[in-house]
């Protein structure tokens, strides 16, 4: 154990009598926090954990920049005639996949969470009931906008250059943070259902995975069989994927953006609630 | 309970101690039945409860990747004080429980001792007007929990109300008023500690021979002198309920003189065991046991 020495010496005293006394006075109750004051704390508690342990962001960095090198010039050619065209295609798909598949991880932090006694401490704390879920998911959309960015500027540097410009791929990383953060709804609810912090992962991806592939964000739907072609087309990642191109190229279809916005409400309407009363009564 | 008191629940492992005390601290609901503390309803009026309790488990409550201080401000924040005030109070915390010099490192690398302190302390960050203490010394070293004995007293001293949980009659006895023993989630016996004691015997005559063999004699003999002798596991020990170090040193004594040989004996308080034994008529081993029977 990497364990400084000073810490063993500091155990066998307790701090000296008068500074215990005070201590231990009786301090006035304050008022409740606010909803957003403790969501907020919990946010910052996740950014703490990123501070204490920067490698976390590895896979939320290292991931992404794989499947966009990986893509454009393992499939750019055979896809679209040239791996610079491929990146105009693919680059607000993997966007999207990236941010997606960082959600799964918010079930599992959450799922690690429920094993360490800190949960309990938590649920007797007089704050607004779902302020620790909304709060470490206000602390993973950092995670999702560290990601994208990622995404986007090795797109830059490759060579990608989006018509709409700054403002455009802001609104699209804006859009695609949105979105995941409904998203990662689902994940806290499986995070809570299921034993352990591996099968949240496995059934994460299981989930996402053939969705995110069954979109757009590859391949242009015509090329597949009908069937398939309709499941595709009504996938709410296509319709997120043609929304973050849209925005990215200043040709955005407002249509795809209210839909992708109202598949967000629809997913906290019933996830948050469901987690909020999960994470109350588990355990 | 007495405000400014410590009140104990005493039990074996399994007794229903932490599901009681997690059920009024709100952590679960009761399948049946109702419960108040402080006045408040703990379904009807959970927030209220929430805001005048604090819960110190089993398992250390505390952040394992955050360091001390952060636990502290975390908590500071949480129960609405300003980012300042959260901070100075932390300090005044880490201080107070000796954790200055480990405030910056992660409570993953703290000994079991200071965890528990910091449990304690984050406990403490707004006063609590009840606070629960579940097993708060399991698991630790003599010196580790001397110092947290140390700072229930200093609490209940500054007139906070503790109810403690713990399977120790040792600790029970030395900071509870009043004492409830439990069993398959039943009160069996309530009082002050030395009620307790009484109604079981203040204590007992510990005696183990040289040789096994002499062991009928030496039954029969304290039967005689102190009556309700428990023959022991070791097949060369025995006990006596015993109230005094006089009778103790009369029994002992008239073994001599009979020629039972003895290595060596003590006068000790009564064990939980022994608690249980004279209160149920089964020993808390068994009744662990049975409880896994029954859950089986």
């Amino acid at each position: 154990m990497s364990t400084n020495p000073a810490i063993g010496a500091t155990s066998t005293t307790v701090g000296d009598e008068v500074a215990l006394r005070k201590a231990l006075a009786s301090t006035p109750r304050p008022p409740r926090a606010s909803a957003l004051s403790a969501a907020l704390t919990f946010g910052w508690r996740g950014m703490l954990k990123v501070k204490h342990v920067p490698e976390q962001l590895l896979d939320v960095t290292i991931t992404p920049v794989m499947f966009v090198l990986m893509f454009t010039y393992l499939f750019g050619g055979a896809i679209a005639g040239s791996t610079g065209d491929y990146l105009d295609y693919i680059l607000p798909g993997i966007l999207v996949m990236s941010v997606l598949f960082t959600t799964v991880y918010s079930g599992v932090a959450l799922n690690t969470d429920l094993t360490r006694g800190v949960v309990d401490r938590f649920r007797t704390l007089p704050i607004w009931r779902p302020a620790p879920l909304v709060g470490s998911l206000l602390g993973d959309s950092v995670r999702y906008l560290v990601a994208g960015t990622v995404i986007i500027v090795l797109g830059v540097a490759l060579g990608y250059r989006p018509d709409a410009g700054v403002p455009g791929v802001v609104a699209a990383l804006a859009l695609v943070v949105v979105f995941a953060f409904a998203l990662s709804w689902v994940f806290t609810t499986l995070g809570l259902l299921l034993r352990s912090p591996n099968a949240v992962m496995n059934a994460g991806f299981m989930g996402i995975f053939p969705l995110t592939f069954l979109s757009n964000v590859f391949v242009e739907p015509e090329t597949l069989p009908a069937g398939l072609e309709a499941f595709v087309e009504v996938n709410p990642i296509s319709i997120l994927a043609t929304a973050s191109r849209g925005l990215m190229e200043g040709n955005a279809d407002a249509g795809d953006i209210a839909v992708v916005l109202a598949t967000g409400v629809v997913l906290t309407a019933v996830f948050m609630p469901l987690t909020t009363r999960l994470y109350r009564t588990r355990g | 309970m007495r405000r400014g008191s410590v009140y104990g629940v005493l039990g074996p492992n399994g007794a229903g101690k932490t599901t009681t005390i997690r059920m009024l601290a709100t952590l679960l609901r009761p399948d049946a039945g109702s419960a108040r503390v402080l006045g408040h309803d703990i379904v009807k009026e959970a927030d209220a409860v929430r805001s005048a309790v604090s819960l110190t488990g089993q398992l250390a409550s505390v952040d394992e990747d955050l360091t001390g201080r952060e636990n502290l401000i975390l908590l500071g924040r949480l129960l609405g004080l300003k980012r300042d005030a959260a901070k100075a109070r932390a300090a005044e915390l880490l201080d107070g429980f000796g954790l200055t010099e480990a405030a910056t490192k992660l409570v993953k690398h703290y000994s079991g001792g200071m965890r528990r302190r910091l449990d304690i302390a984050a406990s403490l960050v707004v006063t609590p007007e009840l606070m629960f203490l579940d097993e708060p010394t399991t698991g630790l070293d003599p010196h580790a929990r001397n110092q947290v004995w140390d700072i229930i007293r200093a609490l209940v001293g500054g007139g906070t109300t503790i109810l403690l949980c713990t399977q120790y009659l040792d600790e029970a006895d030395q900071l509870a008023e009043g004492i409830a023993v439990i069993d398959h989630g039943k009160v069996i016996a309530e009082g002050t500690p030395s009620q307790l004691k009484a109604s079981v015997g203040s204590g007992a005559l510990h005696v183990r021979l040289l040789d096994p063999e002499q062991r009928p004699d030496a039954e029969r003999l304290l039967s005689r002198e102190l009556g309700g002798v428990h023959l022991e596991p070791d097949p060369a020990a025995l006990s006596a309920p015993c109230a005094t170090g006089d009778r103790a040193a009369e029994a002992i004594a008239e073994l001599a003189r009979s020629g039972v040989r003895i290595a060596d004996f003590s006068l000790g308080q009564p064990s939980l065991d022994e608690v249980f034994l004279a209160l149920t008529g089964h020993t808390a081993e068994e009744s662990a046991e049975q409880q896994e029977e029954q859950a089986a």
